[in-house]
């Protein structure tokens, strides 16, 4: 009896896989040849839609898209929710496969499966962050690598917090402890640089998505004093709709959180990857496939300070961060904390 | 008369596929309502699992660590506990297999291979055990037990992938991306098709269903699980320990999950990295579900189950819908399925007395020794 | 550090916290206790809570009012409610495994709406702190209880209105009798279905409700799968309370307390690490539970479907 289930089992799927067809794979496709649009494809843990991370780099390449003129010169894909690794790389070896340009994996967790793909597809170009491993050394020709120096805004978005507090006491929500810790260590030495007495208070709630204990991690640091509130990963939204509601100033990084708190988001910094996908595709276009290790810095525009237009801003604050840039830009700060903190 | 018993068999075992069928029909509301072209997006997603190589080792390999745990599940559900913790035990046992590996990886591969497997299995078996022996000794629902360490199991990984377990290679380069060092290379899955992921824990895998199989209804433990499961009370005036099989079937259940975990790591990803389960732990439930919660039944109904998987996600690329879209028609999937059992087990009150090993259990999930009326 | 966690104001910080912390996880787990008390277990709270929340969400988002927000996630958790009513008590299936299909489906459909009807991640302006008047002056304690918002209360005050439809009406007796044993129930004239039906109902309209509660009430935001998780948890919070209504409230307070506790802890920067830090709800619940869980009476029918005898 058994048998005869298996084996009906096995009639009905290879039924189905005769009923799929077979795709031929469009595989070593010659790169964008004149009048065809480039082709990328990214591969995000999050959803397009997060405000954080995953949002950062896709707001990007829209912006890229269109600066050059829309689908028919460059052409994008996208695969989000991608938080199974195993997904992801089935979705980067896929596109590859199927002939992009330039394949984009968004994710640190991905870079194994990277390299892995990328010694299967030498003629594709594969992008992945937050890294500074092209693999050059170990041979590969085809890997970029990008990271943000995300210490530099939060050191900016630090002094604006010390400049704006009141109270001297700021609060930060993290998402697990050990995670974000660029942003957060350039945004406490920023805080300290300007007011050295001032408490920043950290709170880590364990997860990435969980808005409900972010939302409430903004409270208990209102609570206990503060005035100005920073924080990272998705799960922001929930604090941001907390400060809003209690008038504290928020300092917004990775995407634009202003729309999410018009009258509370001071500034925002913000990833701007557009720069870096575009010297990508030049350098793709002109045979380069890979190899190069990208940093977001204020120095090259990939990090941007915004400031929101709709509220009133000190001009000593906002000069303060032009100031505070500016030293980063010249090398005279290094935003990072020192060794014996 | 044989025929007619054949064909109602042929009905059962079909059914699941015909309900997918139905739910994947509903499912075109939703790709209306963004304007997709159905008949496209259902072809990718056929194509996507079944249509060429890498999709079918796609499929294979993502219906692995879904058997893995479904087996798990079958043993609860024939025990009658419900595990909601597949993916803390999944977690634990990935975490504890990469440590024993990482942390031993001097032994020669023909004593660490199987020992890292058994640490992967051993953590599960704790982590099931736990919530098994809290209910059998103190009545301690097993659902909240599973849920809340599902999250502790998180939190662990959390910590341990950014500080303990932190590859030193990154901590040295100040990377820092919350991943282990890797395993060493002679313990690897062998790949079974090359520039494919998928592996030879698939064959693991099966080998254990039947192993699930024969110690569910060819040994005293395993017709001791099911009696408990299936009546506990009677099962104590017969004089079976019923606490003893509660804890020992919560943490077979967790072993098999744990197992999930360490194949996942010694087959696909090579050490132990964020990202590496996100959802088997339910998505194995539903895969039991469709195999009637039977062994062997979970054998092909993981591949199904793991084909809608691999086939949704090569849908949302093929005509860029959202990835939301996968999980609401996964949810409607299963909502058909476990509808369509209503017809079998109408039947199979017919003819009762006809129930083979394999027939479909009633729809007790709940374990029923701390009901009496008091 | 450590002195400063007992300072009074603190106290009431962490107090005030809890209360709030709790509301989701109230409304969710009032709500199945009564599809639990009726005989049927729904794992699928959490998706009805996403469902909610983006309906509240979107009605206020296009400019409605928040009591018509609220009212939305109350008719679209009686639809999820039906919805798992047909799957479970007219098809009978595994309640444990359609609890899940529901929780996929809700949590797909909840995000895919978003994306195609709003499409980014936009704010609103939700229920506002509403003051209790005479109340909230009492010191301390009216800051604790009286300083909420509406759906806060609202939360607080579905305890002794479940409390009271389930002992002390004719439903409620119903409810009780078809949970502990259909058979008996259908004897004696009482339709098992339709009570199952009308628990369910109740039960989505409260999960729908919480997560209300977070899209205009506490975070004013709608995120894809916002709730993360916290549905499961409002299940277990049912068995944390024996299926009585005090027992859940209990439950979801102890929970949200020591959430609450590990917040203000990391937040006054007492050195205790927070990866210990944000495990505790959770370890806490299952080790309170763990002593204090003898002879709990559970609805005897639970998640056993029923059908009449022919």
């Amino acid at each position: 009896m058994l048998r005869r289930v298996i084996s009906t089992w096995l009639i009905i799927l290879l039924l189905l896989a005769g009923c799929g067809g077979s795709d031929e794979d469009a595989e070593g496709e010659a790169v964008g040849g004149e009048g065809e649009p480039f082709r990328i494809a990214i591969v995000m843990p999050s959803s397009t839609t997060d405000i954080a991370w995953s949002q950062s780099m896709f707001d990007s390449l829209m912006a890229v898209q269109a600066e050059m003129g829309g689908e028919s010169a460059l052409k994008l894909a996208y695969s989000e929710g991608m938080f199974r690794v195993t997904d992801a790389s089935a979705a980067i070896r896929d596109y590859a496969s199927e002939g992009y340009d330039l394949v984009i994996a968004h994710g640190a967790q991905y870079g194994n499966s990277v390299f892995e793909i990328a010694s299967d597809f030498t003629d594709t170009s594969f992008a992945w962050g937050t890294s500074s491993d092209t693999g050059a050394e170990r041979g590969f020709e085809n890997v970029f690598a990008y990271g943000a120096v995300a210490n530099e805004g939060g050191y900016v978005n630090g002094v604006v917090a010390a400049m704006l507090s009141k109270n001297d006491v700021i609060g930060v929500i993290g998402p697990v402890a050990g995670d974000a810790k660029l942003y957060i260590d350039g945004f406490v030495r920023g805080v300290k640089d300007v007011k050295p007495e001032a408490q920043v208070n950290i709170s880590y709630t364990g997860s990435f998505s969980d808005t409900t204990l972010a939302a409430e991690a903004a409270h208990v640091h209102i609570q206990a004093g503060a005035d100005v509130l920073t924080g990272s990963a998705q799960q922001v939204v929930g604090a941001i709709g907390v400060a809003n509601e209690n008038n504290v100033a928020w300092l917004g990084t990775q995407s634009d959180q202003i729309s999410l708190g018009p009258d509370v988001v001071v500034t925002n910094q913000i990833y701007n990857w557009a720069n870096v996908v575009v010297d990508m595709i030049g350098k793709i276009e002109a045979g380069e496939l890979g190899g190069t290790a990208y940093r977001l810095t204020f120095e090259n525009d990939g990090l941007r300070l915004e400031f929101n237009e709709n509220i009133e801003i000190d001009d000593e604050v906002k000069e303060a961060a032009r100031a505070a840039i500016e030293d980063i830009k010249s090398g005279a700060v290094d935003p990072v904390l020192p060794e014996d903190e | 008369m044989k025929i007619r018993q054949y064909l109602a068999k042929l009905i059962d075992v079909l059914l699941p596929v015909a309900a997918m069928l139905v739910a994947l029909l509903v499912g075109i509301l939703l790709l209306l309502l963004l304007g997709t072209d159905p008949f496209e997006a259902y072809s990718a997603l056929i194509q996507g699992a079944l249509g060429n190589v890498s999709g079918i080792t796609q499929t294979l390999t993502k219906a692995t660590p879904l058997l893995l745990v479904g087996l798990g599940i079958c043993i609860a559900f024939r025990g009658g506990v419900i595990n909601i913790g597949g993916e803390g035990q999944i977690v634990v046992g990935a975490l504890a297999a990469t440590a024993f590996g990482v942390g031993f990886g001097n032994l020669p591969a023909l004593i660490l291979l199987p020992l890292t497997l058994v640490s992967g299995a051993a953590a599960g078996l704790l982590w099931g055990g736990i919530p098994g022996l809290l209910k059998a000794r103190l009545g301690v629902n097993e659902i909240l037990t599973t849920v809340m360490m599902n999250q502790i199991a998180l939190r662990l990984m959390n910590f341990l992938l950014r500080g303990p377990m932190l590859d030193p290679e990154h901590v040295a380069a100040g990377t820092s991306i919350p991943q282990s060092a890797a395993l060493p290379e002679s313990i690897w899955l062998t790949r079974l098709v090359p520039r494919t992921l998928f592996h030879s824990g698939a064959i693991l895998a099966v080998l254990l269903a039947l192993a699930v199989y024969f110690l569910l209804w060819r040994t005293t433990i395993g017709y001791r699980i099911r009696a408990v499961g299936l009546n506990p009370h009677a099962s104590r005036y017969a004089g079976i320990p019923v606490p003893k099989y509660v804890t020992l079937s919560l943490a077979l259940s967790g072993m098999l999950c744990g197992l999930a975990g360490a194949v996942e790591v010694l087959g696909v990803h090579h050490r132990m990295l964020e990202g590496l389960s996100g959802g088997y732990g339910f998505s194995g439930i539903v895969a039991a579900l469709f195999g009637k919660l039977h062994p062997l039944g979970a054998i092909p109904a993981s591949a199904l189950f793991g084909a809608l998987l691999v086939g949704a996600d090569k849908m949302q690329r093929a005509v860029q819908v959202p990835s939301a879209l996968a999980i609401a028609l996964q949810g409607l999937v299963v909502l058909f399925v476990v509808s369509s059992d209503l017809y079998v087990r109408r039947r199979t009150r017919r003819r009762v007395g006809e129930d083979g090993p394999d027939g479909p259990i009633e729809g007790n999930g709940d374990n029923r020794e701390k009901s009496e009326e008091g | 550090m450590v002195d400063e966690l007992l300072t009074v104001s603190t106290l009431i910080g962490i107090l005030h916290s809890c209360v709030r912390l709790a509301t989701p996880y109230l409304f969710a787990a009032l709500g199945e206790t009564f599809g639990q008390r009726s005989g049927v277990l729904n794992l699928g709270v959490d998706g009805i809570m996403l469902m909610g929340a983006f309906f509240a969400f979107y009605v206020v988002f296009e400019g409605h009012s928040l009591w018509v927000g609220v009212l939305a996630a109350i008719v679209i958790g009686v639809l999820m409610g039906l919805l798992k009513a047909f799957v479970s008590v007219t098809m009978q299936s595994l309640q444990g495994i359609s609890g899940i299909g529901l929780y996929l489906f809700g949590l797909g459909l909840s995000s895919l709406l978003f994306k195609t009807l709003i499409g980014s991640v936009e704010g609103v302006s939700g229920f506002r702190q509403l003051p209790i008047p005479l109340l909230s002056e009492i010191p301390g304690i009216g800051h604790i209880l009286f300083n909420h918002n509406a759906l806060v209360y609202l939360a607080y005050l579905m305890v002794p209105v479940s409390w009271f439809v389930i002992n002390r009406t004719t439903l409620g007796l119903k409810i009780r009798a078809v949970g502990h044993n259909p058979e008996a129930a259908d004897t004696l004239g009482v339709s098992v279905s339709g009570v199952r039906y009308t628990t369910l109902m109740i039960g989505g309209a409260l999960a729908a409700v919480g997560g209300a509660s977070l899209s205009i009430g506490l975070q004013n935001v709608f995120q894809e799968n916002m709730t993360n998780g916290l549905g499961f948890i409002a299940v277990a919070l049912v068995y944390f309370g024996s299926w009585r209504t005090v027992g859940v409230l209990g439950g979801a307070l102890l929970f949200s307390l020591v959430n609450a506790l590990q917040l203000w802890v990391q937040a006054l920067d007492i050195p205790v690490p927070s990866e210990i830090a944000v495990m505790m709800p959770y370890i806490m619940t299952i080790v309170v539970l763990a002593f204090t869980a003898r002879q709990i009476q559970k609805p005897a029918a639970l998640a056993r479907s029923y059908e009449r005898g022919e």
